[in-house]
């Protein structure tokens, strides 16, 4: 289906402006905000679907912002969406919308609504500009806006002292990333006069500076995504910020991972496949270097979740682990880049990016779930829910099943690709990464037990069940869960195939620009 | 937060004009001279700073009402929505191309002058969108950090328990 131009920046400009109209709609009521606020998202996940359509059938597309099209030298801001790019933007879109519905009911009674709606929608705003832009200066500026905007929605509940210091520390961390970025820019820009990721592509050289430049990319957006050495962040961030909140965090953290993968993949692409260093190909060095961090974050995740008492804290010790597959089968595929099992691995890596929001997020609306029934997030403290909240109970199965893997949700497809391709690169790896699975099993078969099993506790007689907007956005979770588990050939051949294609394709992502590719 | 002596007030009093027009001139001359819309309603915003550091928090806190806050929360999303309008203004108008400057270079409007080639005056009349887009910004600094600092005082009139 062809679309017109013009819908891309839309993707990004109508959340900016929902932005800036709520606190005007709220003035008049507080029904019709939430009711506004759904209506644009949904109208921008409409609008990226209509776009997914395109881009699947026809290719790459560009927009040029204020004028007709790109002249030399390029110094316009560009917006370029390939088959990866609009992957993201489709997991971003979905749960934002899921979010925000759930916060009808699961938000209620906060007061400051109106910033909260607004901060949602700059969030948004910013993760798809991260994902579509083709500009690696754009790139800082809208990772800015995701940080400043995650940083209030960490804080928004204010009155608790550990909301606070997690937005204190997230803020840290991530000025810290954007400044590594900014440097690395900079580099980049001072040797080559371009900020375009496809100019720039075309004519790197992989000097002194650029490899710093590599290696201050990598860490600040690795540290962004939460990648074990950089992670200490996110399960403050994720276990003190309101349920609806961490959902959207998820997507905000893989638009960071995004951003790692497209730095290797199509800024340093060149680089990657035909420069050796000592006689090692660039490839198989980072290749194994992001494998390495991918097995830390796979034991470190599943090892602390083990010990958590709280809810949500343990989730996000999950979601670290989950972070680990994803890197662990990207990097197997920059490893092997051009083998075919290579490209299975990136296939499972990138299938486990989809899998993994929708995972972790029904998980986080399943804590955020029991918190509004019960007012408790300590697992200690609760007990023998099953007998009060079914349909939350049966949620938290699909999530922990999918989440450990188990088939046939749609954790187990794309971890079995993760699996027998990284077996054929190093058969360690495969199995510490199932043993990894299995503990992770083990986690939440603990938390099953000990928050839904055993005997009704005289404190939670009277928990009754959630309201039908929280049920209905947990409930749009598990269906796409299951549909993916029962038939994720389909997903594969049809969204994350094209988006492995166009990650590898970095000439293709050049030739879009640059005259006569390289 | 208490205010300061009497000679302060007044001479606050009266540069407060001065600040806030050479603050506006920043904004309006914003496609012509170094600044624009951010500089030049930083400019107002301290201008206004500086009569709520002259006057105390106490007595502004008391002349202030609920509405008025939130009329300045009202300038605030409209300057914003102001900015991200004139983008999509742009696709609606001329060539259809998100951020386009489609009040350029047309007599008949506003801001439509065409500037002349080599060393001429500055005249302001030219730039089409740009100006607009400088008013936008200039209104939501103002507001924006008016609001801060206001917050900033409510917050030390908290701390001295009053």
């Amino acid at each position: 289906m062809n679309v017109p131009d013009y819908i891309i920046p839309l993707i990004v400009a109508i959340p900016l402006l929902g932005a800036f109209l709520t606190p005007l709609v709220s003035r008049i009521n507080d029904k019709l905000r939430n009711i506004f606020v759904i209506i644009v998202l949904a109208l921008n996940a409409v609008l990226v679907f209509l776009l997914a359509s395109d881009i699947l059938t026809t290719g790459i597309k560009t927009y040029v912002f204020g004028a007709k099209d790109l002249s030399y030298p390029i110094v316009r801001i560009l917006f370029e969406v390939d088959a990866m790019s609009i992957f993201m933007a489709i997991i971003s879109s979905i749960l934002v919308l899921v979010a925000v519905v759930y916060s009808w009911s699961f938000m209620e009674k906060n007061t400051g609504l109106d910033k909260y709606y607004t901060l949602i929608l700059l969030l948004t705003a910013g993760m798809l500009g991260m994902v579509l832009t083709g500009d690696m200066f754009n790139f800082f500026v809208f990772l800015e806006i995701t940080s400043i905007a995650s940083c209030a929605l960490i804080a928004f509940w204010i009155h608790r002292g550990e909301s606070v210091e997690a937005g204190f520390k997230y803020i840290v961390i991530s000025a810290m990333g954007a400044l590594f970025v900014l440097f690395a820019v900079a580099l980049l820009y001072g040797q080559y006069n371009a900020l375009n990721i496809a100019l720039l592509s075309s004519v790197i050289q992989y000097t002194f500076l650029d490899k710093i430049a590599l290696v201050l990319l990598i860490v600040a957006l690795a540290m962004k995504a939460g990648i074990v050495p950089m992670h200490m962040w996110l399960p403050d961030s994720y276990g003190s910020a309101p349920s609806s909140i961490s959902i959207i965090l998820v997507s905000a953290t893989l638009a960071s991972l995004y951003g790692v993968f497209r730095v290797i993949f199509t800024l340093y692409g060149n680089v990657l496949s035909n420069i050796a260093n000592f006689g090692i190909p660039v490839n198989v060095f980072i290749g194994w270097l992001i494998v390495a961090l991918a097995m830390v974050s796979i034991l470190i995740g599943v090892i602390m979740a083990l010990i958590q008492t709280d809810f949500k804290r343990l989730i996000a010790y999950g979601a670290v682990a989950e972070l680990g597959y994803m890197f662990l089968g990207i990097g197997a595929g920059i490893t092997a880049l051009g083998t075919a099992y290579g490209k299975t691995a990136l296939d499972g890596g990138i299938f486990h990016i989809i899998n993994d929001a929708l995972d972790v997020g029904l998980l986080f609306l399943v804590a955020g779930a029991i918190y509004y029934a019960t007012k408790e997030t300590s697992l200690d403290k609760l007990g023998g829910l099953a007998r009060n909240m079914k349909y939350t109970t049966v949620f938290f199965v699909i999530g922990l099943l999918a989440v450990a893997g188990m088939p046939p949700l749609n954790g187990f497809a794309s971890k079995l690709l993760i699996y027998e391709s990284t077996f054929q690169l190093n058969p360690i790896l495969a199995i510490v990464a199932i043993l990894s699975s299995i503990l992770l099993l083990a986690v939440f078969v603990k938390v099953f037990y000990s928050a839904f099993m055993g005997p009704q506790l005289p404190k939670f007689k009277d928990v009754k069940e959630v309201p039908k907007s929280m049920l209905f956005s947990m409930g749009v979770i598990a269906c796409i869960i299951v549909i993916f588990g029962l038939f994720p050939e389909v997903i594969i051949n049809n969204i994350v195939e094209p988006a492995a294609n166009a990650l590898i394709g970095y000439s293709e992502y050049i030739s879009q620009v640059v005259a006569g590719g390289i | 937060m208490s205010g300061m002596s009497k000679i302060v007030k007044t001479i606050s009093s009266i540069i407060f004009p001065f600040i806030t027009i050479y603050g506006l001139y920043v904004i309006a001359h914003g496609h012509l001279t170094p600044g624009g819309g951010f500089q030049g309603g930083a400019v107002v915003a301290s201008g206004l700073a500086m009569l709520l550091v002259a006057y105390g928090s106490v007595w502004t806190m008391g002349k202030l009402k609920e509405k008025h806050l939130s009329i300045n929360q009202t300038l605030e999303s409209v300057g914003a929505i102001g900015f991200i309008g004139l983008a999509f203004f742009g696709l609606i108008f001329g060539t259809k191309i998100f951020f386009n400057n489609f009040l350029v270079n047309k007599q008949d409007y506003l801001f439509g002058a065409t500037v002349k080639l080599g060393e001429t005056a500055a005249n302001i009349n030219t730039a089409g969108i740009l100006p607009l887009m400088n008013f936008a910004v200039g209104l939501k600094v103002i507001a924006g950090l008016f609001g801060i600092v206001l917050l900033m005082a409510y917050a030390t009139r908290l701390k001295e328990g009053k």
